[in-house]
Protein backbone atom coordinates (compact mmCIF):
# COMPACT_ATOMS: atom_id res chain seq x y z
CA UNK A 1 0.00 0.00 0.00
CA UNK A 2 2.56 2.47 0.91
CA UNK A 3 4.62 1.35 -1.99
CA UNK A 4 1.87 2.20 -3.93
CA UNK A 5 1.42 5.26 -3.39
CA UNK A 6 5.09 5.88 -2.97
CA UNK A 7 5.06 4.45 -6.63
CA UNK A 8 1.86 6.57 -7.80
CA UNK A 9 4.40 9.82 -6.68
CA UNK A 10 7.36 9.09 -8.51
CA UNK A 11 5.30 8.24 -11.35
CA UNK A 12 3.18 11.35 -11.35
CA UNK A 13 6.10 13.54 -10.41
CA UNK A 14 8.13 12.05 -13.75
CA UNK A 15 5.25 12.62 -15.82
CA UNK A 16 5.31 16.04 -14.67
CA UNK A 17 8.91 16.63 -15.12
CA UNK A 18 8.73 15.38 -18.92
CA UNK A 19 5.96 17.65 -19.32
CA UNK A 20 7.82 20.50 -18.34
CA UNK A 21 10.10 19.78 -20.57
CA UNK A 22 7.85 19.28 -23.59
CA UNK A 23 6.69 22.83 -22.94
CA UNK A 24 10.37 23.70 -22.37
CA UNK A 25 11.42 22.77 -25.50
CA UNK A 26 8.62 23.99 -27.13
CA UNK A 27 8.86 27.32 -25.60
CA UNK A 28 12.12 28.39 -25.07
CA UNK A 29 13.89 30.91 -27.21
CA UNK A 30 17.45 29.21 -28.73
CA UNK A 31 18.20 25.87 -29.97
CA UNK A 32 20.89 25.47 -26.81
CA UNK A 33 18.41 26.60 -24.21
CA UNK A 34 15.59 24.22 -26.00
CA UNK A 35 17.63 21.32 -25.73
CA UNK A 36 18.74 22.23 -22.21
CA UNK A 37 14.93 21.94 -20.97
CA UNK A 38 13.94 18.62 -22.94
CA UNK A 39 17.39 16.86 -21.83
CA UNK A 40 17.65 17.82 -18.11
CA UNK A 41 13.93 16.83 -17.51
CA UNK A 42 14.02 14.01 -19.62
CA UNK A 43 16.55 12.42 -17.36
CA UNK A 44 15.06 13.45 -13.84
CA UNK A 45 11.61 12.09 -15.64
CA UNK A 46 12.91 9.00 -16.54
CA UNK A 47 14.67 8.12 -13.37
CA UNK A 48 11.52 8.73 -11.75
CA UNK A 49 9.24 7.34 -13.72
CA UNK A 50 11.51 3.78 -14.12
CA UNK A 51 12.11 3.87 -9.96
CA UNK A 52 7.96 4.24 -9.79
CA UNK A 53 7.43 1.56 -12.13
CA UNK A 54 9.82 -0.73 -10.47
CA UNK A 55 7.87 -0.19 -7.21
CA UNK A 56 5.05 -1.71 -8.68
CA UNK A 57 6.80 -4.63 -10.26
CA UNK A 58 8.55 -5.24 -6.82
CA UNK A 59 11.50 -7.66 -6.10
CA UNK A 60 11.06 -9.64 -9.37
CA UNK A 61 13.40 -9.84 -12.89
CA UNK A 62 11.52 -6.99 -13.98
CA UNK A 63 13.18 -5.02 -11.57
CA UNK A 64 16.54 -5.83 -12.40
CA UNK A 65 15.34 -5.46 -16.28
CA UNK A 66 14.50 -1.72 -15.58
CA UNK A 67 17.22 -1.15 -13.74
CA UNK A 68 18.97 -2.02 -16.58
CA UNK A 69 16.40 0.21 -18.99
CA UNK A 70 17.31 2.85 -16.68
CA UNK A 71 21.21 2.76 -16.92
CA UNK A 72 21.05 2.47 -20.86
CA UNK A 73 18.65 5.48 -20.24
CA UNK A 74 21.11 7.25 -18.67
CA UNK A 75 24.35 6.86 -20.24
CA UNK A 76 22.25 7.54 -23.46
CA UNK A 77 20.43 10.43 -22.84
CA UNK A 78 23.33 12.81 -22.26
CA UNK A 79 25.72 11.62 -24.49
CA UNK A 80 22.90 11.96 -27.19
CA UNK A 81 22.33 15.68 -25.84
CA UNK A 82 26.07 15.98 -25.82
CA UNK A 83 26.59 15.06 -29.53
CA UNK A 84 23.55 17.06 -30.47
CA UNK A 85 25.13 19.97 -28.84
CA UNK A 86 28.52 19.61 -30.19
CA UNK A 87 27.06 18.99 -33.84
CA UNK A 88 25.53 22.61 -33.46
CA UNK A 89 28.33 24.05 -32.31
CA UNK A 90 30.35 22.53 -34.70
CA UNK A 91 28.33 23.37 -38.02
CA UNK A 92 28.74 27.18 -36.40
CA UNK A 93 25.59 27.61 -34.87
CA UNK A 94 26.60 30.14 -31.45
CA UNK A 95 25.13 30.14 -27.87
CA UNK A 96 23.45 33.50 -27.62
CA UNK A 97 22.55 35.39 -24.46
CA UNK A 98 21.12 37.83 -26.28
CA UNK A 99 17.38 36.00 -27.38
CA UNK A 100 16.03 37.82 -30.10
CA UNK A 101 18.95 37.26 -32.26
CA UNK A 102 19.09 33.58 -31.42
CA UNK A 103 15.59 32.42 -32.57
CA UNK A 104 16.07 30.07 -35.22
CA UNK A 105 13.99 26.52 -35.74
CA UNK A 106 15.88 23.33 -34.32
CA UNK B 1 -8.26 2.68 -21.15
CA UNK B 2 -5.76 1.21 -23.23
CA UNK B 3 -7.89 1.57 -26.70
CA UNK B 4 -7.69 5.76 -25.64
CA UNK B 5 -3.93 5.36 -25.74
CA UNK B 6 -4.09 3.23 -28.85
CA UNK B 7 -6.50 6.19 -30.83
CA UNK B 8 -4.19 8.67 -29.40
CA UNK B 9 -1.22 7.00 -30.81
CA UNK B 10 -2.77 6.93 -34.04
CA UNK B 11 -3.28 10.09 -34.14
CA UNK B 12 -0.21 10.59 -33.91
CA UNK B 13 0.99 8.57 -36.47
CA UNK B 14 -1.15 10.35 -38.75
CA UNK B 15 -0.11 13.59 -38.06
CA UNK B 16 3.22 12.71 -38.53
CA UNK B 17 2.79 10.81 -41.62
CA UNK B 18 1.08 14.24 -42.71
CA UNK B 19 4.14 16.08 -41.65
CA UNK B 20 6.50 13.46 -43.65
CA UNK B 21 4.76 14.45 -47.00
CA UNK B 22 4.55 18.41 -46.27
CA UNK B 23 8.09 18.97 -45.24
CA UNK B 24 10.44 19.90 -47.42
CA UNK B 25 13.41 19.03 -45.83
CA UNK B 26 14.67 15.99 -46.63
CA UNK B 27 16.62 15.75 -43.24
CA UNK B 28 13.34 16.57 -41.24
CA UNK B 29 11.45 13.87 -43.54
CA UNK B 30 13.95 10.95 -42.48
CA UNK B 31 13.75 11.75 -38.76
CA UNK B 32 10.09 12.05 -38.63
CA UNK B 33 10.01 8.71 -40.55
CA UNK B 34 12.29 7.33 -37.45
CA UNK B 35 9.48 8.91 -35.24
CA UNK B 36 6.89 7.36 -37.63
CA UNK B 37 8.40 3.65 -37.03
CA UNK B 38 8.70 4.47 -32.95
CA UNK B 39 4.89 5.12 -33.13
CA UNK B 40 3.92 2.52 -35.45
CA UNK B 41 6.27 -0.38 -32.52
CA UNK B 42 4.32 1.15 -29.53
CA UNK B 43 0.66 0.70 -31.52
CA UNK B 44 2.36 -3.41 -32.69
CA UNK B 45 3.18 -3.83 -28.94
CA UNK B 46 -0.42 -2.16 -27.88
CA UNK B 47 -2.00 -5.01 -30.03
CA UNK B 48 0.01 -7.32 -28.67
CA UNK B 49 2.51 -7.90 -31.82
CA UNK B 50 5.55 -7.75 -29.30
CA UNK B 51 7.76 -10.04 -31.87
CA UNK B 52 6.24 -6.76 -35.06
CA UNK B 53 6.93 -4.29 -32.36
CA UNK B 54 10.69 -5.29 -32.26
CA UNK B 55 11.48 -5.42 -35.91
CA UNK B 56 9.74 -2.48 -36.60
CA UNK B 57 11.91 -0.52 -33.81
CA UNK B 58 15.19 -2.25 -34.63
CA UNK B 59 14.53 -2.02 -38.58
CA UNK B 60 12.09 0.86 -39.14
CA UNK B 61 13.50 3.32 -36.65
CA UNK B 62 16.93 1.88 -36.34
CA UNK B 63 18.88 0.94 -39.32
CA UNK B 64 16.61 2.30 -41.94
CA UNK B 65 17.32 6.16 -40.49
CA UNK B 66 21.04 5.34 -40.68
CA UNK B 67 20.72 3.69 -44.17
CA UNK B 68 18.27 7.45 -45.12
CA UNK B 69 20.76 9.13 -43.30
CA UNK B 70 23.83 7.48 -45.68
CA UNK B 71 21.65 8.07 -49.16
CA UNK B 72 20.73 11.76 -47.64
CA UNK B 73 24.84 12.61 -47.37
CA UNK B 74 24.86 11.47 -51.04
CA UNK B 75 21.89 14.11 -52.38
CA UNK B 76 20.64 17.25 -51.70
CA UNK B 77 19.08 18.63 -48.41
CA UNK B 78 16.27 19.99 -49.94
CA UNK B 79 13.21 18.28 -51.88
CA UNK B 80 12.81 20.09 -55.42
CA UNK B 81 9.83 22.15 -55.90
CA UNK B 82 7.39 20.03 -57.60
CA UNK B 83 5.62 22.67 -60.18
CA UNK B 84 2.72 20.99 -61.80
CA UNK B 85 0.98 17.63 -62.54
CA UNK B 86 -0.39 17.44 -58.80
CA UNK B 87 -3.86 16.73 -59.73
CA UNK B 88 -3.49 13.70 -61.08
CA UNK B 89 -2.15 12.17 -57.97
CA UNK B 90 -4.41 14.08 -56.03
CA UNK B 91 -7.38 12.28 -57.68
CA UNK B 92 -5.82 8.64 -57.52
CA UNK B 93 -4.67 8.99 -53.95
CA UNK B 94 -8.65 10.42 -52.89
CA UNK B 95 -10.04 7.74 -55.30
CA UNK B 96 -7.97 5.08 -53.36
CA UNK B 97 -8.85 6.47 -49.74
CA UNK B 98 -12.41 6.55 -50.08
CA UNK B 99 -12.29 2.74 -51.64
CA UNK B 100 -9.99 1.43 -48.35
CA UNK B 101 -12.60 3.35 -45.97
CA UNK B 102 -15.56 2.01 -47.47
CA UNK B 103 -13.96 -1.95 -47.61
CA UNK B 104 -12.77 -1.13 -44.11
CA UNK B 105 -17.13 -1.44 -43.22
CA UNK B 106 -16.50 -4.89 -43.96
CA UNK B 107 -13.34 -5.56 -41.69
CA UNK B 108 -14.24 -7.58 -38.84
CA UNK B 109 -14.24 -5.21 -35.18
CA UNK B 110 -10.52 -5.37 -33.60
CA UNK B 111 -10.22 -8.22 -31.52
CA UNK B 112 -12.75 -10.39 -32.80
CA UNK B 113 -12.75 -14.06 -32.06
CA UNK B 114 -15.21 -14.69 -34.75
CA UNK B 115 -12.98 -12.85 -37.37
CA UNK B 116 -12.30 -15.07 -40.31
CA UNK B 117 -8.54 -14.99 -40.09
CA UNK B 118 -9.21 -16.48 -35.92
CA UNK B 119 -11.23 -19.06 -37.73
CA UNK B 120 -9.27 -20.38 -39.82
CA UNK B 121 -5.78 -22.08 -38.74
CA UNK B 122 -4.95 -19.93 -35.68
CA UNK B 123 -7.21 -22.52 -33.23
CA UNK B 124 -5.63 -25.32 -34.31
CA UNK B 125 -1.59 -23.34 -34.33
CA UNK B 126 -2.67 -22.16 -30.79
CA UNK B 127 -3.58 -25.80 -29.83
CA UNK B 128 -1.50 -27.91 -31.69
CA UNK B 129 2.47 -25.86 -30.93
CA UNK B 130 2.82 -27.59 -27.84
CA UNK B 131 2.54 -30.57 -29.21
CA UNK B 132 4.53 -30.69 -32.01
CA UNK B 133 7.10 -28.05 -31.77
CA UNK B 134 6.77 -27.57 -28.08
CA UNK B 135 7.80 -23.91 -27.56
CA UNK B 136 6.14 -21.08 -25.90
CA UNK B 137 6.40 -18.41 -28.44
CA UNK B 138 3.38 -19.46 -31.10
CA UNK B 139 4.43 -16.66 -33.29
CA UNK B 140 7.91 -18.18 -33.72
CA UNK B 141 6.54 -21.58 -34.35
CA UNK B 142 3.96 -19.89 -37.18
CA UNK B 143 7.06 -18.32 -39.10
CA UNK B 144 9.78 -20.81 -39.01
CA UNK B 145 7.88 -24.13 -38.88
CA UNK B 146 4.30 -23.77 -40.81
CA UNK B 147 5.11 -20.65 -42.33
CA UNK B 148 8.31 -21.55 -43.29
CA UNK B 149 7.84 -21.55 -47.08
CA UNK B 150 6.82 -17.55 -46.48
CA UNK B 151 9.59 -17.44 -44.41
CA UNK B 152 11.98 -18.66 -47.08
CA UNK B 153 10.63 -16.06 -49.13
CA UNK B 154 10.91 -13.16 -47.05
CA UNK B 155 14.79 -14.13 -46.38
CA UNK B 156 15.04 -14.42 -50.82
CA UNK B 157 13.53 -11.03 -50.88
CA UNK B 158 16.03 -9.39 -48.31
CA UNK B 159 19.00 -11.41 -50.34
CA UNK B 160 17.76 -9.93 -53.78
CA UNK B 161 17.00 -6.54 -52.43
CA UNK B 162 21.03 -6.24 -50.85
CA UNK B 163 21.96 -7.50 -54.25
CA UNK B 164 20.11 -5.13 -55.88
CA UNK B 165 21.46 -2.33 -54.24
CA UNK B 166 24.75 -3.54 -54.07
CA UNK B 167 24.57 -3.30 -58.29
CA UNK B 168 23.09 0.07 -58.40
CA UNK B 169 25.52 1.42 -55.72
CA UNK B 170 28.82 -0.82 -56.79
CA UNK B 171 29.05 1.93 -59.74
CA UNK B 172 32.20 3.89 -59.09
CA UNK B 173 30.96 7.97 -58.42
CA UNK B 174 31.59 10.06 -61.44
CA UNK B 175 32.91 12.57 -59.63
CA UNK B 176 35.45 11.66 -56.80
CA UNK B 177 35.02 13.90 -53.88
CA UNK B 178 38.55 14.75 -52.12
CA UNK B 179 38.86 16.17 -48.68
CA UNK B 180 36.06 14.87 -48.02
CA UNK B 181 36.14 11.12 -47.44
CA UNK B 182 39.72 11.17 -45.26
CA UNK B 183 37.59 13.76 -42.81
CA UNK B 184 34.54 10.84 -42.97
CA UNK B 185 37.06 8.41 -42.32
CA UNK B 186 37.88 9.48 -39.30
CA UNK B 187 34.58 8.64 -37.32
CA UNK B 188 33.59 10.10 -34.35
CA UNK B 189 37.58 10.04 -32.94
CA UNK B 190 38.06 13.03 -31.67
CA UNK B 191 34.82 13.31 -29.72
CA UNK B 192 35.47 11.61 -26.70
CA UNK B 193 32.43 11.20 -24.52
CA UNK B 194 30.36 9.82 -27.74
CA UNK B 195 32.99 7.44 -28.37
CA UNK B 196 33.19 6.28 -24.63
CA UNK B 197 29.95 5.60 -24.07
CA UNK B 198 29.44 4.01 -27.62
CA UNK B 199 32.48 1.44 -26.98
CA UNK B 200 30.97 0.86 -23.50
CA UNK B 201 27.38 -0.13 -25.52
CA UNK B 202 28.27 -1.91 -28.68
CA UNK B 203 29.36 -5.08 -26.66
CA UNK B 204 25.68 -5.07 -24.95
CA UNK B 205 23.82 -4.28 -27.91
CA UNK B 206 25.75 -7.28 -29.68
CA UNK B 207 24.38 -9.15 -26.29
CA UNK B 208 21.21 -8.13 -26.96
CA UNK B 209 21.61 -9.13 -30.23
CA UNK B 210 22.67 -12.75 -29.38
CA UNK B 211 19.71 -13.07 -26.54
CA UNK B 212 17.30 -11.75 -29.42
CA UNK B 213 18.08 -14.62 -31.96
CA UNK B 214 18.25 -17.31 -29.32
CA UNK B 215 15.51 -16.39 -27.05
CA UNK B 216 12.87 -16.20 -30.20
CA UNK B 217 11.64 -19.55 -29.01
CA UNK B 218 10.58 -18.43 -25.54
CA UNK B 219 9.92 -14.84 -25.99
CA UNK B 220 9.25 -11.97 -28.84
CA UNK B 221 12.26 -12.29 -30.86
CA UNK B 222 14.33 -14.15 -33.85
CA UNK B 223 16.18 -13.73 -36.70
CA UNK B 224 14.84 -10.91 -38.46
CA UNK B 225 15.33 -8.64 -34.90
CA UNK B 226 18.46 -9.64 -33.63
CA UNK B 227 20.22 -9.33 -37.08
CA UNK B 228 18.69 -6.24 -37.55
CA UNK B 229 20.08 -5.40 -33.65
CA UNK B 230 23.62 -6.82 -34.32
CA UNK B 231 23.69 -4.46 -37.80
CA UNK B 232 23.00 -1.96 -35.57
CA UNK B 233 26.14 -2.37 -33.38
CA UNK B 234 28.68 -3.03 -36.15
CA UNK B 235 27.30 0.58 -37.26
CA UNK B 236 27.58 2.45 -34.21
CA UNK B 237 31.02 1.05 -34.13
CA UNK B 238 31.64 2.10 -37.43
CA UNK B 239 30.29 5.78 -36.87
CA UNK B 240 32.60 5.53 -33.76
CA UNK B 241 35.38 4.11 -35.50
CA UNK B 242 35.25 5.05 -38.83
CA UNK B 243 33.94 2.83 -41.66
CA UNK B 244 37.89 1.52 -42.12
CA UNK B 245 37.95 0.07 -39.12
CA UNK B 246 34.51 -1.98 -39.40
CA UNK B 247 35.25 -3.16 -42.94
CA UNK B 248 38.74 -3.93 -40.83
CA UNK B 249 36.97 -6.29 -38.48
CA UNK B 250 34.00 -7.62 -40.92
CA UNK B 251 35.39 -7.37 -44.49
CA UNK B 252 33.12 -7.21 -47.51
CA UNK B 253 33.64 -10.97 -48.36
CA UNK B 254 32.82 -11.76 -45.08
CA UNK B 255 29.62 -9.34 -45.48
CA UNK B 256 28.76 -11.06 -48.90
CA UNK B 257 29.61 -14.94 -47.54
CA UNK B 258 26.80 -13.73 -44.31
CA UNK B 259 24.48 -12.68 -46.97
CA UNK B 260 24.62 -15.48 -49.45
CA UNK B 261 25.67 -18.41 -46.35
CA UNK B 262 22.04 -17.45 -44.31
CA UNK B 263 19.94 -17.77 -47.28
CA UNK B 264 21.68 -21.01 -48.05
CA UNK B 265 21.26 -22.32 -44.76
CA UNK B 266 17.84 -22.14 -45.11
CA UNK B 267 17.74 -23.47 -47.88
CA UNK B 268 19.81 -26.43 -46.86
CA UNK B 269 17.80 -27.23 -44.07
CA UNK B 270 14.98 -27.64 -46.27
CA UNK B 271 16.95 -29.75 -48.99
CA UNK B 272 17.73 -32.01 -45.62
CA UNK B 273 14.37 -32.46 -44.65
CA UNK B 274 13.90 -33.47 -48.38
CA UNK B 275 16.84 -36.07 -48.15
CA UNK B 276 15.99 -37.36 -44.83
CA UNK B 277 12.60 -38.56 -46.24
CA UNK B 278 10.27 -35.78 -45.67
CA UNK B 279 8.95 -32.64 -47.70
CA UNK B 280 10.84 -29.55 -48.46
CA UNK B 281 11.09 -27.64 -45.24
CA UNK B 282 10.23 -30.54 -42.91
CA UNK B 283 11.93 -30.54 -39.82
CA UNK B 284 10.72 -33.35 -38.51
CA UNK B 285 12.38 -35.69 -39.76
CA UNK B 286 15.95 -34.12 -38.91
CA UNK B 287 16.11 -36.05 -36.03
CA UNK B 288 14.49 -39.36 -34.57
CA UNK B 289 12.19 -37.24 -32.29
CA UNK B 290 10.16 -35.43 -34.41
CA UNK B 291 9.54 -32.60 -31.61
CA UNK B 292 13.52 -32.06 -31.48
CA UNK B 293 13.96 -32.36 -34.70
CA UNK B 294 11.30 -29.15 -35.90
CA UNK B 295 12.94 -27.51 -32.89
CA UNK B 296 16.48 -28.03 -34.58
CA UNK B 297 14.65 -26.94 -37.87
CA UNK B 298 13.76 -23.35 -36.19
CA UNK B 299 17.32 -22.90 -34.80
CA UNK B 300 19.18 -23.37 -37.85
CA UNK B 301 16.56 -21.14 -40.35
CA UNK B 302 16.14 -18.55 -37.51
CA UNK B 303 20.28 -18.38 -37.25
CA UNK B 304 19.92 -18.33 -41.12
CA UNK B 305 17.60 -15.58 -41.17
CA UNK B 306 19.53 -13.32 -38.53
CA UNK B 307 23.01 -14.10 -40.67
CA UNK B 308 21.80 -12.63 -44.16
CA UNK B 309 19.75 -9.83 -42.30
CA UNK B 310 22.61 -8.63 -40.64
CA UNK B 311 25.14 -9.13 -43.33
CA UNK B 312 22.28 -7.51 -45.77
CA UNK B 313 21.79 -4.23 -43.40
CA UNK B 314 25.43 -4.05 -43.40
CA UNK B 315 26.48 -4.46 -46.81
CA UNK B 316 23.66 -1.76 -47.85
CA UNK B 317 25.20 0.72 -45.02
CA UNK B 318 28.66 0.00 -46.88
CA UNK B 319 27.68 0.51 -49.89
CA UNK B 320 26.36 4.36 -49.25
CA UNK B 321 29.15 5.21 -46.85
CA UNK B 322 31.45 4.33 -49.21
CA UNK B 323 30.29 6.97 -51.75
CA UNK B 324 30.48 9.74 -49.49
Amino acid sequence: MLLDILSWILLCLGGGFVLVGGIGALRMPNFYTRMHAASLTDSTGSILIVVGVMCQAGLSLATIKLLTILIFLLLTGPTATYALANAALLSGMKPQADTDEGRSSS
Amino acid sequence: MIIVFAVFLLTLLVLTAVAVVRTENLFVAVMLMAIFSLLMATNFFILDAADVALTEAAVGAGVTTVIFLGALALTAEQEKPIVSGRWLPLAVVSVTVLVIIYASFDQPRLGDPGAPAHQHVAPWYLEKTAEFIDIPNIVTAVLASYRGYDTLGEVFVVFAACIGVLFLLSVPPVKPQKSKSSDNSSGLRHHLIPQVVGRLLVPFIFLFGLYVQFHGEYGPGGGFQAGAIIATGIILYALLEGEAAALNAIPKSVLMAMVCGGAMLYGMVGVAGMILGGNFLDYSVLHSDPVIGQQMGIILIEAGVGITVCGALLSIFHAFAERD
